[in-house]
């Protein structure tokens, strides 16, 4: 069994969020970077569990980002894995992302792709299905989750008011979120042990690309907040059905 | 040249957010001076040429009983060959379960720009660039769509359905539709509750409420107001409410019209999955809570003295 998990990095979940250069970049200024959350907690730690089960399974890590990424892309590897690989490339357009991790995948030959289920910067939800149309795998998304027998991968996923439970044949391609898996700390071991892994980096192929960012902005701030006195609790309900109409 | 927007449907009905779709199309196809057409996979109950109220000339259908589940696979075999068929070059989802799983597989598949989480039209004025949300809505990006196809994936509950009138003409497509690779065992749904995501109203519990034994309040509160149950994340994580209720920068991000956190403090990753809600209550004891700085209104004082007081006045307004 071959497994690989898509790492992306992104800013911490209390980064500031602020752009320069007339709102065209993120201001990444003295901001803590961090593995995209889904890609660890859900997709990278559900990968190490069936590695666990089966340890003849094969665990690679694959980031599209500049040396930049190194640090964050160690620390997935103290978490486990058996190697990285890093495609040199700053692109933010996903198909150009999703090309890189698909041509990766079409050398090596992995039974189970394994993403987060968007990344909680640019929110995209979409390296997952790219991957899985370039590979003319199925693809589930929103996964909650992920249990092999064989090759036979047996998904829930999240649906509107509930879920649903699917069997697919192996190879596929698997977006996670929360309720696949438990957060794990990297201990102390898996940090040396991770110095040492292999970290490929590899050039990437030519995409063009099908989307570009023009410009960044921050929402309105809110007008200010209408504080009601306790005592008076009726009263924000009428408020809310005759000023804010909204019950 | 048209826009062609894809209908999203489960037991037997259109969704709510399909409607939103439609009615994001048809202002697009209207702006770009060209015609709204809707596209359905799958059989429903609903009268499809009702669907002509939101705007749209024709709905196609491919009614093979097999696309009523999801193979986002197949599903894309058979869009693409309905976009080809119909001559679309604008693609409109909702970005709701469904939209997630296909609209990216259609877009590597036509190398058709794509963009997710679309809050507003877009700006044809000068190529073609949509407005979304990232940073998991604390702040937005102007994406530019660079090819000749181009596919727009609208955030469920960011744009309102508008109802006209008008009929719209039903034709089949005959599509070959590829088997599937992906075999549905079983669907769970809560029933009688209503999905987070398409909420109007959301009713959610913090920490502040203490215990599960506690929830009375919040359920009573959003049977009353016909609203979803949310939590957050600590409440999740100490399983004192499933999993799918958590709502927050690493669970579901929502924007219904009416937010009521109750026992809620607001850490900014909470906000990240609400702070699109339109109108924000906050009611909590401590009046520093961050939260009040996001609020729309807000009431300082404990959820056991404070919302018993709320929920009979709703249950005067509602007459009950």
């Amino acid at each position: 069994m071959k497994i690989l998990v898509c790492i992306s990095k992104t800013p911490d979940t209390t980064a500031k969020i602020a752009f320069t250069d007339n709102n065209t970049k993120f201001a990444a200024d003295g901001v803590q970077w961090i593995i995209n959350p889904y890609d660890e907690w859900y997709a990278l730690v559900r990968a190490l569990e069936l590695k666990e089960k089966d340890a003849s399974t094969v665990l690679h890590l694959i980031n599209v980002g500049g040396a930049d990424a190194e640090p964050v892309i160690r620390k997935a590897l103290a978490l486990g894995g058996d190697e990285a690989i890093r495609v040199n490339s700053d692109s933010r357009d996903s198909f150009t992302i999703a090309s890189q991790i698909a041509t990766h995948a079409k050398s090596v030959g992995y039974d189970l792709i394994l993403t987060g289920k968007e990344t909680i910067d640019y929110n995209g939800s979409s390296i997952g299905g790219m991957v899985a149309e370039l590979l003319d795998m199925p693809y589930i998304s929103l996964a909650t989750k992920l249990e092999l027998s064989g090759t036979t991968a047996t998904v829930t996923r999240e649906i509107e008011g509930g879920e649903e439970i699917a069997e697919v044949s192996l190879p596929l391609v698997v977006a996670c979120q929360k309720g696949m898996a438990e957060a794990r700390i990297p201990n102390m071991r898996g940090i040396m042990a991770a110095r040492t892994k292999q970290l490929k980096v590899i050039e990437p192929v030519a995409v063009e690309a099908l989307t570009s960012i023009s410009s960044f902005g921050l929402p309105p701030a809110k007008a200010g907040v209408k504080m009601i006195p306790a005592e008076q609790a009726e009263e924000l309900v009428r408020l809310l059905h005759e000023e804010a109409r909204a019950i | 040249m048209s826009v062609l927007i894809y209908i999203d449907h489960a037991d037997n009905q259109v969704k709510k957010s399909s409607l939103e779709a439609l009615s994001y199309g048809s202002d697009l196809a209207k702006q770009l001076g060209t015609e709204a057409d809707a596209l359905i996979l799958g059989t429903v109950e609903d009268d499809l040429a009702l669907l002509g109220k939101y705007g749209v000339r024709n709905v196609y259908q491919v009614s093979n009983p097999q696309l009523n589940q999801l193979d986002a696979q197949v599903f894309t075999a058979v869009i693409a060959d309905a976009i080809s068929k119909t001559g679309a070059d604008t693609i409109v989802f909702s970005g709701n379960a469904t939209g997630k799983a296909v609209a990216p597989r259609l877009s590597a598949r036509l190398k058709a720009g794509l963009v997710t989480g679309a809050v507003a039209l877009p700006d044809t004025a000068n190529g073609f660039t949509v407005k979304k949300t990232v940073f998991s809505g604390k702040a937005f990006a102007f994406v530019q769509l660079l090819s000749p196809i181009k596919i727009i994936s609208v955030n469920p509950n960011s744009y309102s359905v508008k109802e006209g009138s008008g009929s719209a003409e039903i034709s089949s497509l005959d599509i070959t539709v590829p088997a599937p690779k992906v075999k549905v065992t079983a669907t769970n749904k809560v029933s009688g509750s209503v999905p987070l995501g398409e909420a109007e109203i959301v009713v959610s519990g913090g920490r502040g409420l203490k215990g599960p034994e506690n929830w009375g309040m919040i359920e009573e509160l959003a049977g009353l107001l016909g609203a979803a149950t949310a939590c957050s994340r600590p409440v999740a994580d100490s399983h004192w409410r499933p999993h799918h209720e958590h709502v927050g920068q690493t669970g579901l991000a929502i924007a219904p019209n009416l937010y009521i956190a109750v026992g809620i403090s607001g850490a900014i990753q909470h906000l990240a999955g609400v702070n699109r809600s339109k109108v924000i209550v906050v009611i909590n004891k401590d009046p520093e809570a961050p939260f009040f700085k996001q609020a729309d209104y807000g009431i300082v004082g404990d959820a056991f003295e404070v919302m018993p007081k709320v929920i009979d006045a709703v249950k005067k307004l509602k007459g009950k």
